[in-house]
C-alpha cells in the first residue's frame, strides 16, 4: 500500500473555532484520517516544529492554515508550511480576508500593548511590566516573538493556494475542499473554495426581498423583534448579504439573524465594505441632508460592521494616521 | 505600492497635492470643459475622470484611489433635481455621508473627499473647487498611502529575507555533507 498523503494544520492568530470546525466534521473525520496521514496539528496531537523542519520540501500534500498573521512566530511559521506544502490553504476569514483580529488595524501596537498591560480596568501592573521580545531571566536570555505593528491575512505573508472561508467555515464546504484536493478536481490557483455568488441567492428569505429596498431607519438586531420570514432588509437590519459570497447555506439569516460578512466578498468585488456602504446608502429613502445623516446615525460604527473580517484585506488595510493617534486611550 | 505613485513634486521640486476628480458627463464634465473653452486658468492638480453619473461612483473607486496614491478625490455631480438619470445625485449624496464618516474613522481627514454639484453653466465653480480644494490639500499635506504601506510592510520583508538567507545556507550545508 502507497504512503497515505500527509497533512497538516496550523493555527495563528484566531480563536480557536476553525480548530473546532475540523472536529465539527464528527465521524466523517474517521474517513478523512483513513485517507490522510496528519504529519502535523499543535492544537490536537504532539508533533514539534521540529518534525515539520525534518520533513522534505513539498512533503506535505497540503497545510490548512487558520487565524491572522500578528506575530514573527506566525509568519516564520507560514514560512516553513509554505514550503513543506504542495498547497498551501488560508483556511477560514482570519487567514483569507484578517478576521475579527485585523480590527485591530484601526490601533496602533502601542495603543494596544499600553491598553491591554497598562489600562484595561481588571490589571493590576504598577510597575507597567511588558512582555520584551529578548530579556535577562537567572542569567539566560528569555526570547519571544516579535508583536507585529499590522495584523494580516495569510496572503499578506506568503504565497496561498486556495481559501476556504468563513468563521468558521462549514462542515460541507471543508470536507468539500478535501475531497477536491484529493481527487485533484481543483479550480484556478488563488480561488476561494465556495460558490461565487452573493449570500442572498441562497437564502430562505430571497422571495420576500422587495425590488426597491427603502430604508427610512437602521434598527439594531439585538433591539428588535425580527419576523422570521422576511427579508432583514426589508426589515430595517444591516445584513451583508447582498455584498457577501454565499457557501454557508444562509445559516445565520435562517437562525433569525442578519449576515454579518464573515465569508468575505464574491471575485468580483474588491472592497466587501465599500460595496455593501454602495448598497445601503443607495436605497436610503431620504433626499435631504440632514434626513439622510439621521438614518445614517443608525449604522453607529461603519468599519467595525462592514469590515467585521476583513479589514487586513480592504484597500486601506490600516487606520492611516496610527501615530497620530497613538496619543488617543484605545477604548 | 512603489514610491512613484506617491504624488510628483512641482516644477519648483515642492511636493503638490494630486486630486482625483469623478465627474458627471451631463454637468460637471460639460462645466469643466466650458472653463477650458473659457480659458479660465486654474490648479494643474485635478486628473478628471468622466463617469456618466456621479451614482456611478462606486465607494471602491474612491477608496481604491487613496490607496493608490491620491492626496484628495473630488467628486461633481448635477444639482439635486437636475440628475440626468433623475436620482443618480441622490445616491452619491447618501454614500458620500457615511463614506465621509468610515474615512474619518480610518485616519483620513475630512477634506481630503469632497462632493460638489456644478452644472453644465458653471464653469467658474469648476475653477473656484479645484483652486479651493488643492490650498486645502497643501495645508493638510500629502496623505502618501503607498508609502505607508510599503513602510508597514517592511517589518515582513526583512524577516521573509532573513528566512531566505537561512534556507540558503541550509541547502549549502546540505549539499556540502
Amino acid at each position: 500500500m502507497p504512503a497515505k498523503p500527509k497533512v497538516a494544520f496550523y493555527w495563528c492568530a484566531s480563536c480557536g473555532g476553525c480548530e473546532e470546525a475540523v472536529v465539527d466534521l464528527a465521524e466523517d473525520i474517521l474517513g478523512v484520517v483513513e485517507v490522510l496521514d496528519i504529519a502535523f496539528w499543535p492544537v490536537a496531537m504532539d508533533f514539534k516544529k521540529a518534525d515539520v523542519k525534518a520533513l522534505p520540501d513539498q512533503a506535505l500534500v497540503a497545510t490548512l492554515l487558520n487565524g491572522a498573521i500578528r506575530t514573527s512566530e506566525q509568519e516564520e511559521m507560514a514560512h516553513l508550511l509554505r514550503r513543506k506544502s504542495q498547497y498551501l490553504i488560508a483556511y477560514g476569514a482570519c487567514a483569507h480576508l484578517g478576521g475579527i483580529p485585523s480590527l485591530a488595524n484601526q490601533f496602533s501596537r502601542e495603543q494596544l500593548l499600553r491598553y491591554v498591560y497598562e489600562e484595561t480596568p481588571t490589571i493590576a501592573n504598577e510597575a507597567k511590566t511588558r512582555p520584551l521580545p529578548s530579556s535577562q531571566s537567572n542569567g539566560n536570555r528569555v526570547t519571544l516573538p516579535e508583536f507585529r505593528e499590522v495584523v494580516r491575512a495569510l496572503d499578506q505573508v506568503v504565497e496561498v493556494d486556495y481559501y476556504v472561508p468563513g468563521c468558521p467555515p462549514t462542515p460541507k464546504l471543508t470536507k468539500a475542499a478535501v475531497v477536491a484536493l484529493l481527487e485533484g478536481k481543483l479550480p484556478p490557483k488563488g480561488s476561494v473554495l465556495a460558490p461565487d455568488i452573493a449570500l442572498c441567492d441562497q437564502c430562505p428569505r430571497k422571495a420576500t426581498k422587495p425590488v426597491d429596498v427603502s430604508f427610512t431607519e437602521f434598527k439594531r438586531p439585538h433591539l428588535t423583534a425580527l419576523d422570521p420570514e422576511k427579508c432583514l432588509l426589508a426589515q430595517g437590519v444591516v445584513c451583508m448579504g447582498p455584498a457577501t459570497r454565499g457557501g454557508c447555506e444562509a445559516v445565520c439569516p435562517a437562525a433569525n439573524m442578519p449576515c454579518t460578512g464573515c465569508f468575505g466578498p464574491t471575485s468580483r468585488v474588491r472592497d466587501q465594505g465599500a460595496k455593501i456602504l454602495s448598497s445601503l446608502c443607495a436605497n436610503v429613502a431620504a433626499k435631504d441632508e440632514a434626513g439622510i445623516v439621521k438614518v445614517l446615525d443608525g449604522i453607529p460604527d461603519p468599519v467595525g460592521t462592514f469590515y467585521r473580517y476583513g479589514l487586513a484585506k480592504s484597500l486601506l488595510r490600516r487606520k492611516a494616521d496610527v501615530a497620530a493617534a497613538e496619543k488617543m486611550p484605545a477604548s | 505600492m512603489n514610491s512613484e505613485k506617491t504624488s510628483p513634486p512641482a516644477p519648483d521640486g515642492a511636493w503638490s497635492p494630486r486630486i482625483v476628480a469623478f465627474f458627471c458627463n451631463w454637468c460637471t464634465y460639460t462645466a469643466a470643459d466650458l472653463a477650458g473653452v473659457s480659458r479660465l486658468k486654474y490648479a494643474p492638480n485635478a486628473r478628471v475622470i468622466r463617469l456618466m453619473c456621479s451614482g456611478r461612483v462606486d465607494p471602491q473607486f474612491v477608496l481604491d484611489a487613496f490607496a493608490r496614491g491620491a492626496d484628495g478625490v473630488l467628486i461633481g455631480g448635477c444639482h439635486p433635481g437636475d440628475c440626468h438619470y433623475a436620482e443618480g445625485n441622490f445616491k452619491m449624496l447618501r454614500r458620500f455621508q457615511l463614506l465621509k464618516r468610515l474615512l474619518r474613522d480610518m485616519g483620513i481627514e475630512e477634506p481630503r473627499l469632497r462632493l460638489e454639484w456644478i452644472s453644465a453653466a458653471e464653469g467658474e465653480k469648476v475653477k473656484a473647487v479645484i483652486n479651493d480644494m488643492t490650498a486645502r490639500l497643501k495645508s493638510l499635506g500629502p496623505l502618501g498611502l503607498p508609502r505607508q504601506f510599503a513602510e508597514w510592510d517592511s517589518e515582513v520583508v526583512k524577516l521573509t529575507e532573513t528566512i531566505q538567507e537561512q534556507e540558503t545556507k541550509e541547502a549549502e550545508v546540505t549539499h556540502a555533507s
